[in-house]
């Protein structure tokens, strides 16, 4: 063998090193990312015979039934509200732990910090379930209040569309803080005491300067927080009656329980439609690497 | 200047609220954990208000319960295999994007990071429909697969930001000084990575230890995760045995981070003696 032919070879090697790399994740990705994601367009076009049995009958019937039935109106209004009001307060709320993590000059910096991410992880089934002993008939606030001898019967806090919005708040506050506190963290602080030295007061030069710098961190916060509260499937059961049903939870039933694939795949198709019609919206303002970044 | 002192004053106070108010929200984050925690002590045999006394009863009851012994089995099992297998599939692919041209490179890494952005149920639906299709059953394959799909884009983004950083310059030294590729790797990159790669491997573990979602959708008939074990004793009442579980897991929690904050530093200031300095 003469050395053009070795170089030629070990090029030849080089260039086939990272698809060789990639090719596991690529199988992955492509076999149960892909190609599911294809057959579950395939089969919004179904027919539904009966339970569990359906044909190739093409046709946007369960489109038709998606946009006319108003059985499902209700669902994707009732999803929005109630991601929209968990968004409004992650993003309020969290704001302010946001701020004062990113501006304190306490020595107990690092503890906030670790508080923070702790929620990350702790089990969520149990911080979801956690809220029953708190909002419950024999929960920690009924049972304060009685005590106290403000209320004579509990109240009715549980099973209701607020539990489960406070149940979501509470899983999804973090994301947000995280975020907000990353943009405020990352911006030129100077620039406040620019403002302040040109004769802002403290508040203006919070409502001038800090606030606008941080509308990426807000962004990718409420964005997190709304995809994520939208696409939940496990608190509104946990948490919720049984008019509390969202988006998710209508998926698992007519696909786990009523067997109807065709439309269970056009709920799930319209799910992700819906919610990655957001995503892009951000990603044109913000780009996707913003919204990973806050993630790790 | 008498207005100096009111101004000063109104800061203050405004610190004051600011920080009473933070404080708030991190008692909003942890009391129902607290809450929880809390009752799993009560010797009650409701797992609800009042406490009536301090007992271990339910934590012994639950070491006895043998469908939660061997959920925790199961779940540590799929959180194991699923860390391993996505961290070494997520370094592979982050070395490709990171150190070489690869056409597309783009759209690869969006691909990797795409079952983040897809909702969890649609995902979940979509591998059910594949195994469909092709008329297989489910099983515990299954719930690997879809845990490994899911965790894959954090393990990504972990390793790939810990790779983009630190640059070729370590990797290039070493190969000019006549290592081969395979030595620069075991030599200089894997060291490098660890910190990353330990990081994976936890994230990987938790993200599947913790999933609920999508095992529903996914798990086979008598395999039940610790998650999904735990949601369905909820359906019938919130027995003392879950709060137990719950502080079980929880101190297994705050015990893996500071093993992990442990490692993390260690590794730090390894490398620190190494060659990153």
């Amino acid at each position: 063998m003469t050395r053009a032919e070795t170089s030629t070879k070990s090029r030849g090697v080089e260039v086939a090193k990272p698809w060789i790399l990639l090719s596991p994740s690529l199988v992955i990705l492509f076999c149960f990312m892909v190609l599911p994601m294809t057959i579950m367009g395939a089969f919004t076009l179904f027919l539904y015979v009966d339970i569990g049995v359906d044909a190739p009958d093409l046709g946007l019937r369960n489109w038709n039934v998606f946009f006319t039935d108003p059985y499902y109106h209700y669902a994707v209004w009732k999803t929005a509200r109630v991601a929209l009001i968990t968004t409004v307060v992650c993003v309020v709320v969290g704001y302010v732990p946001a701020y004062v993590i990113a501006t304190t000059r306490s020595r107990h910096r690092w503890l906030l910090m670790l508080l923070l991410l702790l929620p990350f992880w702790i089990s969520f089934v149990i911080r979801t379930m956690s809220w029953i002993h708190v909002l419950g008939a024999h929960g920690a606030v009924n049972t304060f209040l009685m005590w106290i001898g403000l209320i004579d019967a509990p109240l009715e806090m549980l099973y209701t569309e607020g539990a489960v919005i406070m149940g979501l708040v509470h899983f999804l506050m973090p994301f947000a803080i995280l975020n907000i506190f990353v943009s405020i963290e990352s911006s030129d602080r100077s620039l406040v005491a620019v403002a302040r030295t040109l004769g802002a007061t403290p508040v203006g030069a919070f409502f001038s300067v800090t606030l606008p710098l941080s509308m990426p961190g807000v962004a990718t916060g409420a964005l997190l927080v709304f995809v994520l509260s939208a696409g939940s499937y496990v608190t509104p059961i946990i948490l919720g009656g049984p008019d509390d049903f969202l988006f998710g939870n209508l998926i698992f039933e007519t696909i786990m329980t009523q067997l109807n694939w065709p439309m269970g795949s056009t709920l799930a198709i319209a799910l992700a439609l819906i919610l990655g019609g957001i995503i892009m919206i951000y990603s044109r303002y913000f780009g996707l690497e913003r919204l990973t970044k806050g993630l790790t | 200047m008498s207005e100096t002192p009111t101004k000063r004053e109104l800061r203050q106070w405004g610190d004051y609220l600011l920080n009473g108010f933070t404080f708030l929200v991190y008692v909003f984050m942890f009391a129902p954990i607290i809450v929880v925690i809390l009752l799993s002590f009560n010797s009650s045999e409701f797992g609800s208000f009042p406490i009536e006394g301090l007992s271990l009863r339910w934590f012994e009851k639950l070491l006895a319960n043998e469908v939660i012994i061997r959920a925790f089995l199961t779940s540590a099992s799929l959180g194991i295999l699923t860390a391993l297998i996505g961290t070494l599939v997520a370094m592979m692919s982050a070395m490709a994007l990171v150190r070489y041209r690869v056409p597309g490179r783009k759209l690869f890494s969006s691909l990797t990071i795409a079952p983040l952005l897809i909702p969890e149920t649609a995902l979940a639906v979509g591998l059910l429909l594949l195994l469909r299709s092709l008329g297989l059953p489910r099983t515990y394959m299954l719930l690997l697969i879809g845990h490994v799909l899911i965790t894959l884009p954090f393990a990504f983004l972990v390793i790939q930001a810990r790779l983009s950083g630190l640059g070729r310059t370590y990797e290039e030294a070493a190969s000019s000084l006549g290592a081969n590729a395979l030595t620069v790797f075991r030599e200089i990159t894997l060291p490098l990575t660890a910190p990353a790669l330990v990081a994976a491997l936890l994230f990987a573990f938790t993200i599947s230890f913790d999933n609920l979602t999508a095992s529903l959708f996914w798990r086979p008939n008598g395999i039940e995760t610790v998650p999904t074990q735990i949601f369905a004793m909820l359906k019938d009442s919130v027995s003392p045995e879950i709060n137990a579980l719950g502080t079980v897991m929880v101190s297994i929690t705050i015990g893996l981070s500071l093993l992990a904050g442990a490692i993390g530093s260690r590794l730090a200031s390894q490398a620190a003696a190494g060659p990153d300095n």
